[in-house]
């Protein structure tokens, strides 16, 4: 028989019940909550008179509809700040393990602050109400988004019902040259399978060039597998994990540590699993990329050029580049480093880590941002990510580089809150998506790394930052 | 939730691939708190020429004419027509809320993303599977005939054309059959209590610092 794959493990030790066709009451370890997609689930507890099966393993903060600025004002929008309160009042009824309120100092994005916690640990299965959930499988955890529907289904029950998804390596050896980083290599793994090359599939990430990467990068990663229409996105634990994990305020202490580490380092796949699909790419062969379009797989290296749909021979694809191409107010074949940008945001819960500021702070060290930036800022992910960079000083950088440095929150990747692009505007982004509309209606993104972003804000149009290290 | 055996719908084709939720029920309407009321505001920057914002009221919005949900042949529609990847990108299940509160009922491509396509079972809403050249001739079809219709039959698995032709569709034994009693999930789990229980007591014996 063959051996079995991190995936299987991850799965196989989670299953409550199977029923014959395959669907699986799948124990869920931790709950991530947030304001957005969760009223409606507690209300639903509510009104069926339940309450939650284990409300210690929630992990809950507001953050979509946080501003990032002013906040002795509060929140000014009313309907933002009654879906903060709903959840202040929800976390009251019915308690959590850990809940950091708006302007809590450890307050910041749900996928950065669960890490941070050691909340998130190897071996977990991890839900929330976002997408972007993925982001744990950093750590070796099986983590996945959900819909409202499932939120109160887990709250009620401590479990999912769900159905195997496929296994999917996604193998990068080599090694990746200085400037280019996790998030690029999520981007050409994007540009390569497309934006459902990994549906039906949960996929984990192998090869000397994940090995290499931090924890933040992992995170950045992982973070990504949805743009790839993959649910979950895996990592094995090894050394890094351990050592990022140890010593924070939920990870076990002492002989429960001793035990976990032993557990967890069981956690790899077996050298003779077999896998769905196995994608191979080269780190060397990566590049900085940038999107240009408004799907994350219309993405191309820093060298390349927009494409022309006049030299694309399939219909659908050449209608979405038409689409794509009116939106973006890009013409055929314009070299990616002739596009100018008007503003840039730094954050997201892909690139908001402290790794993520410092690669960014390295390339605007005594520089200042063109004058045709309109608006430059930096969102850190956490209160806690915030603190650690202001006492490394790289507020400091960014302020003297003509960047704003802002409170902590999703801000404008999803421009909930009151930080948008208005209709037209450029943005160097270092968010998830550049979907029509996704940070403002009629803002233009382009998805990049950090110290892309932070060429761009130097430049003005995007460079390749390969040049300015 | 509603449950769901038969349709007979009029088909509103949506001509695009990789529709992702924020293109089905933009941000700002996620601030609201209820799982009701989306149905105006669906695919909103499509459909209307203003920006839209929560409580408004669409009556007196002006509309884009080209959008395909406000040409007249396409009134009433509940069988929504669409291409690969439908409902990519965040997992928020305002999507379908959307969807259903509008009035569609059957949504078929030749491919879903993951997350939706599970969020629509748990509102009534039934995502067929269809293979890409099927989708292709529907859509011609649809083009071409005013008024096309379908006919989904959820106990058989089927989709018949007006021809009289069809096609079938997979779906877990599961689903269907939450599906055609409209049963509660929540409701249905519980019965396993017990089990859930059980698992979690040898969970925590085997992996105590779960439970600190």
């Amino acid at each position: 028989m063959a051996g079995k794959t991190l995936y299987d493990k991850l799965w196989e030790s989670h299953v409550v019940r199977e029923e014959a066709d395959g669907t699986c009451l799948l124990y869920i370890d931790r709950h991530l909550v947030h304001e957005v997609t969760s009223p409606q689930a507690f209300e639903g507890l509510r009104l069926a008179g339940r309450k939650p099966w284990r409300s210690a393993s929630i992990v809950a903060n507001p953050d979509h509809n946080t501003p990032t600025k002013d906040w002795d004002k509060g929140i000014e929008d009313p309907i933002s700040r009654l879906q903060v309160e709903t959840l202040d009042h929800n976390i009251k009824e019915f308690g959590a393990l850990v809940y950091f309120p708006f302007k809590d100092s450890r307050q910041g994005i749900i996928h950065v602050i669960g890490p941070e916690h050691g909340t998130t640990l190897p071996g977990m299965t991890v839900v929330c109400g976002d997408s972007h959930t993925s982001t744990h499988g950093a750590f070796g955890a099986l983590a996945h988004g959900i819909g409202t529907s499932e939120v109160e289904h887990v709250l009620a029950t401590q479990t999912l019902v769900a159905k195997k998804s496929k296994r999917m390596l996604i193998k990068v050896e080599g090694r990746l040259e200085r400037g280019v980083t996790a998030k690029d290599v999520a981007l050409a793994i994007i540009g390569k399978i497309g934006t459902a090359g990994g549906t039906g599939h949960a996929i984990e990430f192998a090869g000397e060039v994940i090995r290499n990467l931090s924890m933040e990068g992992r995170m950045t990663l992982c973070n990504m597998a949805i743009e790839a229409g993959a649910r979950a996105g895996i990592v094995a634990p090894d050394e890094k994990t351990f050592a990022y994990l140890e010593g924070r305020p939920y990870a076990p202490k002492g002989e429960l540590w001793t035990q976990a580490v032993a557990y967890w380092k069981t956690l790899k796949s077996d050298p003779d699993a077999v896998f769905d699909a196995v994608v191979e790419l080269n780190g060397a062969d990566i590049a900085p990329q940038v999107t240009w379009g408004t799907s994350p797989e219309q993405v191309l290296p820093i060298g390349g050029c927009v494409p022309d749909p006049a030299q694309e021979s399939d219909a659908v694809r050449r209608a979405s580049i038409e689409n794509a191409l009116k939106y973006m107010g890009l013409e055929p074949n314009t070299p990616i480093e002739q596009i100018w940008v008007d503003k840039v945001f730094i954050g997201s819960c892909t690139n908001s880590r402290i790794e993520d500021l410092r690669a960014a702070a390295e390339v605007l060290k005594g520089n200042r941002i063109a004058s045709n930036i309109k608006l430059a800022m930096v969102v850190p992910g956490s209160g806690m990510v915030k603190r650690q960079a202001e006492a490394e000083g790289l507020d400091e950088i960014f302020k003297a580089a003509g960047f704003e440095w802002r409170e902590p929150g999703c801000s404008m990747c999803l421009a909930m809150n009151a930080d948008r692009l208005n209709p037209g505007e450029r943005c160097a982004s270092t968010s998830n998506r550049n979907f029509e509309g996704r940070q403002g209606p009629g803002g233009r993104t382009h998805l990049v790394s950090p110290q892309m972003a932070a060429a761009a804000a130097i430049a003005g149009h995007f460079v390749d930052v390969r040049t300015l290290l | 939730m509603q449950a769901f055996t038969q349709l007979d719908g009029l088909v509103c084709p949506l001509d695009r691939a990789n529709v992702d939720t924020d293109a089905i029920i933009p941000k700002q309407f996620l601030k609201s708190i209820k799982r009701s009321g989306f149905g105006p505001y669906l695919f909103d920057e499509w459909r209307y020429l203003d920006h839209g914002e929560p409580g408004m009221d669409c009556s007196r919005r002006p509309r884009n004419p080209d959008f395909v949900l406000n040409q007249p042949r396409y009134q009433g529609a509940q069988i929504l027509l669409t291409r690969d990847n439908f409902g990519c990108g965040s997992s928020r299940e305002h999507a379908p809320w959307a969807i259903a509160d509008y009035g569609f009922r059957v949504i078929i491509a030749p491919s879903f993303a993951d997350i939706f396509f599970s969020n629509c079972y748990k509102n009534g809403i039934l995502p067929i599977v269809a293979d890409a050249a099927m989708v292709d001739r529907l859509f011609k079809e649809c083009e071409a005939n005013v008024g096309f219709r379908l006919k989904v039959d959820l106990p058989s698995q089927t989709v018949t054309l007006p021809s009289g032709e069809s096609f079938g569709f997979d779906i877990t034994p599961h689903r269907k059959h939450c599906l055609l009693n409209g049963l509660d999930e929540i409701g249905l789990t519980l019965q396993h209590a017990d089990e859930i229980r059980a698992f979690e007591a040898r969970h925590q014996a085997a992996q105590p610092w779960l439970f600190v």
